[in-house]
């Protein structure tokens, strides 16, 4: 069985820059990844990014994906990648199983950091699993990665970052978006990306949500409806509209199975999305030697993904032995640099959870 | 203030004027930041040569012009991943904008296209001077549009005719 | 249905890659997951809920939901969201949970 110093599940930007930090500590690593390239949901972001220049702000997520993918490039000798292959099983004792194509292997690792992202929640209504109804990130990476439309006329329902942003990118594709809708009083994401889509147009509905969906084999016509305070639907509301194509976009769960199988101690907090592994501040679980970065111990931006992955590289590397010559500079920037994304309005429920998952407060 | 805008997108008249400067100093173009939240971004501050616009350590404290330094020339429009910022200037009885542009096809010098307000209403014609598509804008255009005078406050972008 | 000009990207649509799909000979181009070589071609049911056969499609696009699972070269369950499309490939839409070998 092979054995690593550092296995890394996950080869999205948190992943990737836990790689990076911890080949510049001298810790060799293995990033594995379930599909057939790296970069994550990075490679499909057409827009340029928030945040500061650290994170790479007001540079395109595509291309924030090859830096990331260059970096872990630089170091050959230290850094192994192996795409097309998915993390079936994880031990307390260390040992990894391997799906890679038809082939399952073992290998075990002295460390692991846990970069496994998030999910696309779903939403319940009536024939909601319908051909035609896809995740928001799902038409992203067909549209954006592929080049593939989703259909001509698109409702998404969810108006968060993703869902403003994806609804902007189908209209820079060419899709007609005739409405986002959106549960709660008020808009979820960044209103400037909200007033994109205003100044084209395109509806914004709040208080309003999809009832259910008509259609045989594939979605042709959705029905919505208003919410009342209680969000339940008004009776007597409701409208047909046509569509061939339905993005949900109503936040992201933590891909956190994998921590909870090798044992980590897990918490549900919903202000981080979900079931999320118990973390010390060094991101470290309550299995040693267990590390997590970005999402799957909280959603949050990519950008804040990815400082958690230099953290995370850099925290495992002095664990093995390998303190990066500027260590406690680092962790100081590190620290900082979270933050600072954390500390605006949108960063409350991160600042929030982050202290219920610590236990150092109650809901 | 920020009722509507929470709700729809569309800030309030009154939210528009607090990023505009007195009418008299649009004599020279200015750039108008319309980021009125706290968001975690500060490429308007890091991308502007003149040091006109201010953020400060909190990346999450809205952008702040200062209108005697600004110069208007439009850095700051392509480098705002929120495409937030236009500039403007009052030239004799029209305006000239510069806006960002990120969709195809591009307009060419010359075009009449709709002037577009904020609620994406069509709100007259406005004229294309000039379209600059050069590689640190990094994909998105910027076009200088002549907009009639009376639509100062209404006017955010364009669309195609046909 | 591709994109046929983008303002941010670009996508050369130039190297075929044959496949079937339901055994009729079909196309795609490189680059393409076979779920988005099938999008593109209007095929919008790759599999069927076990239970009740109810149609299932595209969803995730990240390997996770099972939504898109399909019989490739005889192997079931592969999830095509995120298998790269390949020259000569046999494409089959699913309907059970699977069954081991039916290629053997």
């Amino acid at each position: 069985m092979n054995t690593y110093e550092l296995v890394i599940i996950g080869g999205g930007p948190a992943g990737l820059s836990a790689a990076k930090v911890a080949a510049e500590a001298g810790l060799h690593s293995l990033v594995i990844e379930r599909d057939y390239k790296i970069g994550g949901q990075l490679v499909k972001q057409t827009h340029m990014f928030f945040g500061s220049e650290k994170q790479y702000a007001k540079t395109r997520g595509i291309d924030i994906a090859s830096i990331l993918i260059d970096d872990v490039k630089r170091h050959p000798d230290k850094i192994e990648v192996m795409t097309g292959t998915t993390v079936v099983g994880l031990y307390p004792d260390h040992v990894i199983t391997l799906l890679q194509g038809e082939e399952y292997k073992k290998i075990k690792a002295e460390a692991i950091i846990i970069a496994t992202g998030a999910s696309e929640k779903f939403l319940a209504f009536e024939n909601n699993d319908l051909p035609g109804i896809y995740g928001a990130g799902a038409v992203q990476t067909l549209m954006n990665v592929h080049g593939v439309l989703p259909g001509h006329d698109v409702v998404m329902v969810g108006s968060g970052n993703i869902g403003l942003i994806v609804s902007y990118q189908l209209m820079q594709a060419g899709v007609n978006v005739k409405m986002v809708l959106e549960a709660a009083d008020t808009i979820g994401g960044y209103k400037v990306h909200a007033s994109k889509l205003k100044r084209l147009g395109v509806d914004i509905r709040t208080r309003m949500s999809v009832k259910k969906a008509i259609g045989t084999t594939e979605l042709n016509q959705i029905e919505i409806a208003w919410l009342d305070d209680s969000w339940q639907f008004i009776d007597g509301t409701e409208q047909r509209v046509d569509v061939d194509a339905l993005c949900i976009s109503v936040g992201l769960s933590p891909l956190s199975s994998l921590a909870a199988m090798i044992g980590c101690e897990m918490k549900f907090v919903p202000l981080l999305g979900g079931n999320v592994p118990i973390i010390d501040e060094y991101h470290e679980t309550t299995v040693k030697n267990v590390f997590v970065a970005g999402d799957v111990c909280g959603v949050e931006e990519a950008s804040s993904a990815i400082v958690e992955g230099y953290y995370a590289g850099l925290m495992v590397a002095k664990r093995l032995g390998h303190e990066h010559p500027d260590f406690a500079a680092r962790k100081a920037d590190y620290e900082t640099q979270l933050d600072n994304l954390r500390s605006g309005p949108f960063g409350e429920k991160t600042r929030l959870g982050l202290l219920e998952l610590r236990g150092e407060r109650h809901v | 203030m920020f009722e509507s805008w929470n709700k729809t997108g569309v800030p309030s008249p009154e939210l528009i004027k607090t990023r505009f400067p007195d009418e008299e100093v649009l004599i020279k173009p200015k750039a108008i930041t319309e980021c009125y939240e706290e968001i975690p971004c500060n490429p308007c501050e890091t991308s502007c040569p003149f040091d006109a616009i201010t953020v400060g350590a909190d990346i999450n404290t809205p952008p702040v012009v200062d209108f005697d330094t600004c110069t208007g020339c439009g850095i700051c429009v392509y480098n705002c991943p929120g495409l937030a910022i236009f500039t403007v200037q009052i030239k004799d009885d029209a305006l000239v904008y510069k806006i960002p542009y990120e969709f195809v096809p591009r307009p060419g010098k010359g075009d009449v296209m709709h002037a577009v307000n904020r609620a994406g209403e069509i709100i007259g014609d406005c004229v294309i001077e000039r379209v600059t598509f050069t590689e640190k804008q990094d994909k998105t255009a910027l076009l200088q549009v002549r907009v009639p005078r009376e639509l100062l406050y209404e006017f955010v972008t364009v669309r195609s005719k046909s | 249905m591709r994109i046929q000009q983008h303002p941010i990207l670009q996508f050369p649509h130039d190297q075929v890659i044959h496949f079937t799909f339901d055994g009729k000979p079909v196309a795609g181009i490189a680059g393409d997951t076979i779920a988005s070589a099938l999008h593109n071609l209007g095929v919008r049911v790759l599999s069927h809920s076990v239970e009740k056969g109810r149609a299932r499609g595209f969803y995730c696009a990240i390997g996770n939901c099972a939504s898109c699972n399909m019989i490739v070269d005889g192997v079931p369950n592969v999830r095509t969201c995120i298998t790269p499309l390949k020259e000569g490939m046999v494409v089959k839409t699913q309907r059970n949970k699977g069954v081991l070998h039916e290629h053997l």
